[in-house]
């Protein structure tokens, strides 16, 4: 709760801070502040379940550690929009702030308890997003992405709403905990079949928000056009709390057998759908951005595995298995998008030619991207092996094998195109003069890039830290 | 405690190695890896002293540290005899590989040699490990610093023909992860009670799984060996990659990766599913021996002497899958020997193959001859390695060969005597290559060609020595394996 408030009220003071010609002080104020909200938001670790607006939020550890995450990406992401402070770019402190006021949605997201929060939750973090897709004013792909975001996203909340309100028809509450206990112990069994339509509805909602096939086909243009820097928010914070919000409704609202019976086989389906879509996708894309994209989809596939073997509360095996690859990949996925983000401003392209011999001049960069490639493609001494492998264990253990082989599968796909840029960087030579030269890089962002490794790689081997804390 | 110590060096050297630059960073790498060769020759004398007293087979050196406590996954590493004899044989070759390495001026050395230094700790954590997940990590570990020195210091196709090494060899491991994950949930929970199920080796050689289960899980675990190995038909990606990849990540290939496979088989197959062992036996015998003449007779029409070696490489890990899938103790115990000794032979044919090159730009048999005039010394290397390889009496190919055929051919005489073909078919080949490179008629290289250097001789010396080391004294290394091969055997025995 502390760091909703924090958040909201140093958001809204780092806006007084663009008020200032320059933006020198605006970077290091906003790792200050999403340093503080970290810091703030585990000191309520492990103090039991509070809660807070008449029971509308319960802080837990489970909504702790996905804070923390959503936290934690932010924190290592922000040095990488030094170009703007340099470039004395006017709309900083507005783009600070709107990231920080869409976080507080996320938070909102991980630790709601009232349907009302759910969506306040994803209003707060989706408009802030639609601002900053389109926050590339002159450039046309950038404005093409807002607008389909917002106009997609737009609907696709409609679609949700209209499933809440059926919920609560059937139900006659928003509470999650009334809704499983009003879905067990129906008062008028006829109103069943709108209740499977109304969480049916929500499900597809939120399967938009998270990029879940097949309401993933705004991802690769919207990732496209949107500016790198919040392509990377985007594809980490958004769906980190998109995925926790979506396991706290299905595993607290949802849980009885007859509604499983509902969205089990359509989770699964989905599942399927996503991991295909998203790994023979990627295998055909030439631009790296996209192909992050799609990488994006196919993770949402495998979390899905996740969702569909989740059985029991939001602790133990499962939920520390969503929780572990829910970090691996946000690390790996900030990496990725900020060495891209690094080689695109300086060689204006975004293709894999562009990594081409990126290795001779760039070392520490052609390394971190390997270690994000690898984590991603879930090989071991990365985090992203121990990610796949506690989802994988998990669905093992409750008996969904087939769907673990598959996912298996389509991860020797993704095998294919997450050492596509690795080659580029280590085994071709750049193909003009304006690739041979060093990619430039600040000392700050080193540091940062260095930090990200180092996490992949503690994640990797040492994953008993944090394996076993929820 | 000392196999951690093992463990940690190479890869904590690998890290230092980052602060040397260009030919302090060679220095710097062979001092430490000749420091983890000391350590493992500690180990060895202290260990081979217990096992020549009849002392027990139990692993030692043991270590064992809550990895990931809430799975019940260990950290657990120890050296028993057979785990013993392939530290010394990758402590022993890296060294020698690093030192093969210096007549060459590759860019970015300190990184070169901090990824054979990295490589080091995944394959000795493969040979220590006891834990079935430490062994899948450590087997991976070990993939993606080869595949960076192969991809990124190889030939002209380097990209592709890495990129075909790495799909191969890391699908067949998720099989054989898949098969892990199967088998960890057969098991019951660990001693502390915090996890449901187990992955420690004992637990697994106590599974007890109905026959017709054990027959699909040893294809899911044998998958990623055969791939290792090559075992015919997984091999399609090995001459393209010894051949193209630098010396040195051809020699880690030939001389120390491939026995990840067999070692492998040995330990995490075997005594695991011995009734699916008992049902396939006669099917991977087979394919083994296909393996052996199939290598054998591609090599006799080979024009390049670095394929060439190759092959000859793919036929003789044939014998040594047939030796270990033989289930008897002379096979076995040939197997072990045998890895020890073509390690050496390899490594040796690999870098003389590079040492005449080098000097020659020429890999092709038809463009050479008459060499041996201006480079006695060298020519008498080549023979001594080439005799030990077609396992010529006395020296260290012999003794595993003979152990290994005796073996098949006491499981059955027939494929015995196919098998025995590859003494003949290897000394043809081999001998072909000796003649026309070193023999024959002058070529336009004979008249420019020079001797052997110091440094060149630094690596062959000890490789020779060891030849006859070996072929001399088999007795030593064959104490260090023979308990735990009998371990082994009596595993699979209690099927």
């Amino acid at each position: 709760m502390n760091s909703i408030i924090l958040l909201s009220a140093l958001g809204l003071g780092n806006l007084f801070l663009g008020f200032r010609r320059s933006n020198r002080l605006l970077l290091p104020v906003m790792m200050l502040i999403l340093g503080l909200v970290l810091t703030v938001n585990f000191l309520d670790w492990n103090q039991g379940p509070q809660s807070f607006f008449s029971g509308m939020l319960t802080i837990d550890n489970f909504s702790v550690a996905f804070t923390g995450i959503v936290l934690l990406t932010a924190l290592v992401l922000v040095p990488f929009s030094q170009k703007y402070v340099l470039d004395g770019e006017a709309n900083l402190a507005e783009y600070y702030s709107l990231l920080l006021f869409s976080m507080v949605g996320a938070i909102m997201l991980v630790s709601y308890n009232h349907l009302l929060m759910l969506f306040l939750g994803i209003e707060i973090l989706s408009v802030a997003m639609y601002v900053l897709a389109g926050s590339d004013k002159r450039n046309m792909r950038s404005n093409e992405a807002a607008l389909k975001y917002f106009l997609m996203g737009a609907f696709f909340t409609g679609i949700l709403l209209f499933g809440m309100a059926l919920v609560y028809g059937a139900t006659g509450t928003f509470e999650l905990s009334s809704i499983s206990f009003a879905a067990q112990n129906p008062v008028n069994a006829s109103l069943r079949p709108m209740l499977y339509i109304g969480m049916l509805l929500m499900l597809l909602g939120m399967a938009f928000k998270v990029g879940a096939a097949p309401f993933h086909f705004w991802t690769p243009d919207v990732y496209e056009g949107t500016p790198t820097f919040f392509t990377a928010f985007m594809s980490t914070v958004v769906k980190v709390a998109g995925f926790a919000a979506w396991l706290k409704l299905l595993v607290q609202a949802f849980p009885a057998a007859s509604a499983q019976g509902v969205w089990l086989p359509t989770l699964t389906a989905m599942c399927v759908l996503t991991l295909l879509v998203g790994n023979v996708g990627a295998v055909a894309q030439t631009s790296v951005k996209r192909m992050l994209a799609y990488s994006s989809i196919s993770h949402a596939g495998y979390l899905l595995i996740a969702l569909v073997a989740f059985n029991g509360a939001l602790e133990g095996a499962t939920a520390n298995g969503i929780m572990f690859y829910m970090l691996a990949y946000s690390v790996a996925t900030v990496t990725a998008f900020a060495v891209l983000k690094l080689v695109a401003d300086a060689r204006h392209r975004e293709d894999y030619a562009g990594f081409n011999g990126l290795a001779k001049t760039n070392p520490l960069l052609a390394f971190c991207l390997t270690l994000s490639m690898l984590s991603l493609a879930g090989i071991p001494l990365t985090g992203g092996f121990f990610g796949k492998f506690f989802v994988f264990m998990s669905a093992v253990e409750n008996g969904y094998i087939g769907l673990v082989v598959f996912a298996v599968v389509m991860s020797m796909v993704s095998i294919y195109y997450y050492l596509r840029p690795i080659i580029a960087m280590y085994m071709r030579d750049a193909d003009d003069a304006d690739s041979a030269v060093p990619v430039p890089v600040t000392t700050f962002q080193s540091g940062a890039l260095l930090v990200l490794a180092l996490l992949t790689v503690l994640l990797g081997v040492l994953p008993g830290l944090i394996a076993g804390v929820l | 405690m000392l196999t951690v110590l093992l463990l940690l060096w190479p890869v904590t050297a690998a890290l230092l190695l980052h602060f040397f630059k260009g030919k302090a960073a060679r220095v710097a790498a062979l001092g430490a890896a000749l420091l983890e060769f000391a350590l493992a020759l500690y180990a060895a004398g202290f260990s081979g002293a217990n096992l020549a007293r009849g002392g027990d087979i139990s692993p030692k050196f043991e270590f064992n540290f809550s990895w990931i406590a809430s799975a019940g996954i260990n950290f657990h590493v120890g050296m028993d005899g057979l785990s013993l004899l392939l530290v010394l044989l990758t402590t022993l070759l890296v060294p020698i590989i690093l030192l093969a390495a210096f007549r060459r001026n590759f860019a970015n050395e300190s990184v070169f040699y901090a990824l054979v230094l990295f490589m080091q700790t995944g394959l000795i954590g493969v040979f220590t490990a006891q834990d079935a997940f430490l062994f899948y990590f450590m087997w991976e570990v070990a993939l993606i610093p080869i595949y960076f020195l192969a991809g990124v210091w190889g030939g002209a196709e380097r990209a592709r023909i890495t990129f075909k090494f790495f799909l191969y060899t890391i699908i067949g491991s998720l099989f054989m992860l898949a098969g892990f994950v199967y088998l960890y949930f057969q098991t019951g929970p660990t001693v502390d009670g915090l996890s449901a199920h187990n992955a420690s080796l004992s637990a697994f050689y106590n599974l007890n799984l109905p026959a017709e289960t054990q027959l699909w899980v040893f294809w899911l675990i044998f998958a990623a060996f055969a791939v290792k190995m090559p075992i015919f038909p997984f091999h399609t990606w090995q001459p393209d990659t010894y051949t193209d990849a630098p010396a040195p990540a051809t020699m880690l290939l030939a001389g120390i990766m491939l026995k990840m496979g067999i070692y492998g088989c040995m330990r995490w197959l075997l005594p695991v599913v011995p009734l699916g062992v008992d049902y396939w036996q006669n099917l991977v015998l087979i394919l083994a021996i296909i393996g052996i003449l199939y290598g054998a007779i591609i090599a006799i029409r080979q024009p390049d002497m670095k394929r060439l070696i190759a092959y000859s490489s793919l036929s003789h890990v044939g014998l040594m899958i047939a030796g270990v899938f033989s289930l008897t103790q002379l096979g076995m115990q040939g197997a072990s020997i045998q890895m020890l000794a073509h390690g050496i032979n390899v490594v040796g044919l690999f870098f003389i193959a590079d040492a005449i090159e080098r000097r020659t730009g020429t890999r092709n048999i038809a463009d050479l001859g008459g060499l041996t005039r201006q480079a006695p010394v060298l020519t008498v290397c080549f023979l001594v390695l080439l005799l030990g390889t077609v396992a010529l009496p006395l020296t260290n190919g012999f003794v595993g060969e003979f152990l290994l055929l005796a073996g098949v051919y006491q499981y059955n005489a027939w494929l015995g005597a196919v098998a025995g073909l590859t003494i003949i078919l290897s000394s043809v080949y081999l001998l072909r290559m000796f003649q026309r490179v070193m023999l024959g008629p002058d070529s336009t290289h004979s008249a420019t060609f020079t001797d052997l250097t110091g440094a060149e001789l630094a690596v062959l010396v000890p490789l020779i020595l060891l030849v006859f080391l070996l072929g001399l004294f088999p007795n030593m290394f064959l104490h260090l394996s023979e308990g735990s091969v009998l371990g082994i055997l009596g595993e699979v025995a209690k099927r």
